[in-house]
């Protein structure tokens, strides 16, 4: 499978997505710079953390309307598949990928800590490989990871069981003293219609390695490639 | 232009933080009377924050040789080689006055200065860790200060994209008028590839490059070379304001510049601003430099001369090139969507040249300029330094409630967790932190190597004031032995010297006690100082600072994999003490919760014990054979093994332990007394026979003193249990100690 991490000025999770493509996981993974609209050489694009063009306006606001955010609707279109994490998730929901909108986080302040993540949707290409319930460890680097969405539309996103991840307890409660930064019940990532746009606040390419505290966020890129799930590995689990 | 600036005359000169006698030095050196451009020049170079007039003659005397070194102090960061052909670029500098006045922006733009002068020297900044000091903590106006530090530092330094690893936060009533704010950034380069701060090639294109130029921070540099008063707050603004986007920017444009090989020399414009940078780079290779400050990218309109070379508007660098490749360096610099203006070119010298819209307007030796006064001003002990030596604290009766002390002791805001602020900072960008902050020393993983790099600062301001001389030993110490706590090499010092007033005698003995402490002890250690930064004037209407010296030290892993962290992991290991059993509660923590006082005399330090302990933990982790390390410091061994119970990632895990102490000479000394040289470690019971061995080789005084496991934490002397609390109440004391204040 060929990546595309997207390098917006202002980027910074970019090259550790891009390692643990290349490194860990080992597939072809090339830089795409914020002025490029073709997309055709790839199968998934990664939108990184970060602050794009600095973030000073609304987190993603800006990246929401940059050519290469422009040319993901034809990429989107033709099947491809998209992951935002972080920045990249603001900016999904800023260009209308995806639902809903980042706000300030409830405390008012950033917020860099370990999460725990109840998995609700393993109906997607990034989640195939888990488990209806499970409990996944990721960080969390954040100042506006607050997800909102109106009612109508939060209705319809849970009606289409659009809601992936959400912030629980490490066994699985999803409870208020859980949710790190205020966001609608709980929610940490959510799909698009068609499960081929994935956006989560967390940093999957932060637990990526055991050396860096866990690999949970490995099974994202692995339920993609499908690699694992042909050969049951992760069915067992 | 020329006719509406002021007169020079010494009362200008006075005005502008200049003596008569240096006055009538620059009118000896120009063999005329210096212009207005040209005396700001001087005010701004010749200021002690720029110059190290009061400082100079002190600071010769710190070891900064060794054979690991590649770059030593007299560039914008020094550089030690870790090996596999990598080196480390680090650095600490303070940001202390514009922080008292502007804490926010002061704080934000002290990360900004530091990562600049790293990304300078051709390394990609990988670490961040910051030594902050401030008083009453439950003063109003302390939390709002340690509200907007900590945010201007989240701010920036996350906005960038540095992960924030480490540090430490402390409290003294000396601090509230004058916060202290020691930023230290470590980056990582090529060990072939490091850039310097040089003027090379007559004829070679002088660029600036990065954000436009305002009218901010005009005189930060002389603003730091003076003490405050209640009129401080009218200063803020001198205090800059920063911009991480553009820092990122200019970091990515600059490593790519410099990758194409057409860069000769770059320099950060950090204090003093253009021109600092327009004299010391000449200074440094012997050459001289022309500008045309018309050419210099403005985003205000009308500035002077005057003000367009000493603003310090931030994320600015000055950048000398090859001849010939200046449109290489162009596109970089656009596709980065930066500024990168020819302004001149380096000359045979020996001047600075600076012209406006042609218009001669300076015309200066630069060695003139780098080449500032040196003081050997007079320095003595504080008359009342003796009185408070004497003071023997065991004078004072002992705790009544053993447990209860050590209760209140962990939630004391010094000791207590720091989380409240390090969950604010991005600590794993660049997925290299195997350590995040909370345990001794902060670990970084090479990539691309099986390596990683150990980093921690320390400063203790009281054990300073009632000895400097040893006091600043053990910040070096301390910090080391953070370092080798984690399995690290230490390889290199850099320390931030925070004092007050230099033209105070007792201030500036201060001062040369501290500095010949960390001399002696960097010789011991074998570590050189590879660089800093001397803040003096934190002062506050008369009343100065502890006197803080805070050292940053960098060790190497050579192998990651091997890295020890300070929380027991489980149940049933065997808890040892390494180092000598000499104590005191001289300057302790205990003795400031307890009884308000900073006093008495400080425990002994053999820096040969110092040396031998360091290397004997070291081997214990390198070998794999402790399951936890960590220093005693701050609160003693009963503190230490706390900490060690409950300062476990996750709450809620906390392990507790069983140990049993020698009696002493008394109890609340043996527990709480602060010693150097002395390290808690775990081992597992099945690799006892192994940890003996190598401790017998190691000379030095140990002995297993107990166990850990079970939900409380006991202590047992003379056959009597002494403490005996449940670790679930130490830890919601140690967790909520600091966090109660910030609400």
């Amino acid at each position: 499978m060929r990546f595309g991490v997207v390098v917006f000025p202002g980027t910074w999770s970019d090259c550790d997505f891009h390692y643990v493509i290349s490194e860990v996981i080992r597939q072809p993974v090339k830089y795409v710079w914020h002025r490029d609209r073709n997309l055709s050489d790839l199968d998934c694009v990664i939108l990184p953390g970060g602050f794009s063009y600095g973030d000073y306006l609304r987190a993603g606001a800006v990246a929401g309307k940059s050519p290469v955010v422009e040319a993901l609707l034809e990429f989107v279109a033709n099947g491809g598949y998209v992951l935002g994490s972080c920045n990249g998730f603001q900016i999904l929901c800023e260009a209308g990928l995806l639902p809903g909108v980042l706000m300030r986080n409830e405390c008012l302040q950033y917020r860099c800590q370990s999460t725990n993540l109840l998995v609700e949707n393993v109906e997607t290409p990034f989640t195939r490989g888990l488990r209806a319930g499970q409990v996944l460890t990721m960080p969390i680097s954040h100042g506006e990871g607050k997800y909102y969405a109106d009612p109508p539309t939060l209705a319809a996103l849970k009606a289409r069981h659009g809601i992936v991840f959400r912030y629980a307890t490490a066994d699985g409660q999803v409870v208020k003293a859980a949710n790190p930064n205020g966001s609608v019940e709980n929610i940490a990532g959510v799909v698009n219609e068609t499960g081929t746009v994935l956006g989560l606040m967390p940093h999957p390419e932060r637990a990526a390695e055991t050396a860096m505290g866990g690999t949970d966020g490995l099974l994202l890129l692995q339920s993609l490639l499908g690699t694992l799930v042909e050969d049951g590995t992760f069915l067992k689990r | 232009m020329a006719g509406t600036e002021p007169k020079v005359t010494l009362d200008l000169a006075r005005g502008l933080g200049l003596t008569a006698d240096e006055y009538d030095r620059i009118i000896a050196r120009l063999g005329r009377e210096p212009s207005y451009t040209e005396l700001g020049l001087f005010s701004a170079l010749w200021s002690e924050h720029c110059a190290y007039k009061h400082s100079r003659a002190f600071l010769s005397r710190l070891p900064t040789r060794a054979p690991h070194l590649l770059q030593g102090p007299g560039e914008n960061a020094g550089a030690v080689d870790i090996g596999d052909g990598w080196a480390i670029v680090f650095k600490m500098e303070s940001h202390n006055h514009p922080s008292f006045i502007e804490p926010f922006q002061g704080a934000a733009t002290g990360v900004g200065g530091i990562l600049r002068d790293i990304f300078t020297m051709g390394a990609r900044p990988i670490a961040i860790l910051d030594s902050l000091r401030f008083g009453d903590p439950s003063d109003p106006k302390t939390r709002q200060l340690v509200n907007g530090v900590v945010s201007g530092i989240s701010w920036y330094g996350n906005c960038f994209g540095c992960p924030t690893v480490g540090g430490e936060i402390a409290f003294a009533p000396e601090y509230s008028g004058n916060p202290l704010v020691n930023v230290m950034c470590v980056g990582l380069v090529r060990a072939d590839r490091i850039f310097r701060a040089r003027a090379e090639g007559v004829g070679n294109p002088v660029f600036y490059v990065g954000n436009k130029t305002g009218r901010d921070g005009i005189h930060g540099a002389t603003m730091a070379s003076a003490t405050f008063d209640d009129e401080a707050e009218a200063k803020r603004p001198t205090v800059q304001v920063g911009d991480p986007f553009t820092e990122k920017l200019l970091l990515e444009a600059c490593l790519e510049a410099m990758a194409t090989g057409a860069v000769v020399g770059i320099q950060d414009m950090g204090a003093a601003g253009l021109a600092c940078c327009t004299s010391e780079m000449p200074a440094r290779s012997g050459t001289g430099m022309e500008v045309e400050l018309s050419a210099v990218p403005q985003r205000e309109t009308e500035m002077t001369p005057y003000e367009l070379l000493l603003s310090e508007s931030q994320e600015r660098m000055l950048l000398v090139g090859a001849r010939g490749r200046d449109e290489e360096l162009r596109c970089v610099f656009a596709k980065w969507e930066l500024d990168a203006v020819k302004i001149g070119e380096v000359t045979a010298g020996p001047e600075l040249v600076v012209r406006h819209r042609g218009e001669p307007v300076a015309r200066v030796p630069v060695d003139a300029l780098a080449d500032g006064p040196r003081y050997d001003k007079p320095h003595a002990p504080p008359a009342w330094l003796a009185e408070r030596q004497a003071f023997d604290p065991l004078s004072l009766p002992e705790p009544a409630d053993y447990g209860a002390t050590l209760v209140r002791l962990m939630s004391a805001p010094t000791i207590a967790s720091k989380e409240w602020a390090y969950r604010q900072y991005d600590q794993q960008v660049g997925t290299n932190t195997l350590v995040l902050p909370g345990s001794d020393a902060a670990v970084l993983r090479i990539k691309g190597t099986r390596r990683a790099i150990a980093v921690s600062t320390d400063g203790n301001g009281r054990q300073v004031v009632l000895d400097p001389r040893r006091g600043g030993a053990l910040a070096v110490c301390e910090a080391a032995r953070n370092v080798s706590c984690a399995g690290g090499r230490p390889l290199g010092v850099t320390d931030c010297m925070n004092f007050g007033s230099p033209e105070r005698p007792e201030i500036l003995w201060q001062f040369a006690e501290a500095i010949d402490g960390i001399a002696e002890a960097c010789r011991a250690l074998e570590v050189p100082v590879v660089g800093g930064n001397v803040s003096f004037y934190n002062e506050t209407s008369g009343q100065a600072i502890l006197p803080t010296p805070i050292c940053g030290v960098v060790g190497v892993l050579e192998d990651a994999g091997r890295l020890a962290t300070q929380w027991f992991k489980a149940t049933g290991h065997r808890i040892a003490l390494l180092g000598p059993d000499a104590v005191s509660l001289g300057g302790s923590e205990y003795l400031w919760t307890l009884h308000g006082r900073v006093a008495g005399r400080l425990a002994p330090l053999d820096l040969e014990m110092e040396r031998r302990v360091q290397s004997a933990v070291r081997a214990a982790v390198q070998a794999g054979l402790v399951t936890a390390a960590h220093d005693c410091s701050e609160g003693g061994l009963a503190v230490a093994l706390a900490e060690s119970s409950v300062s476990g990632t996750r709450t809620g895990a906390a392990v507790g332990c069983d140990v049993t102490v020698e009696r002493g000479r008394r109890l609340d000394e043996t527990l709480f007394g602060e010693g150097p040289s002395r390290v808690v470690v775990s081992v597992e019971a099945a690799r006892q026979r192994e940890f003996e061995a190598l401790m017998a080789e190691s000379a030095i005084p140990w002995r297993w003193i107990g166990t850990t496991g079970g939900e409380r934490l006991t202590v047992r002397a003379a056959g009597r249990v002494v403490v005996d609390v449940a670790v679930d109440r130490i830890e919601h004391a140690w967790r909520s100690g600091f966090e109660r204040h910030m609400a």
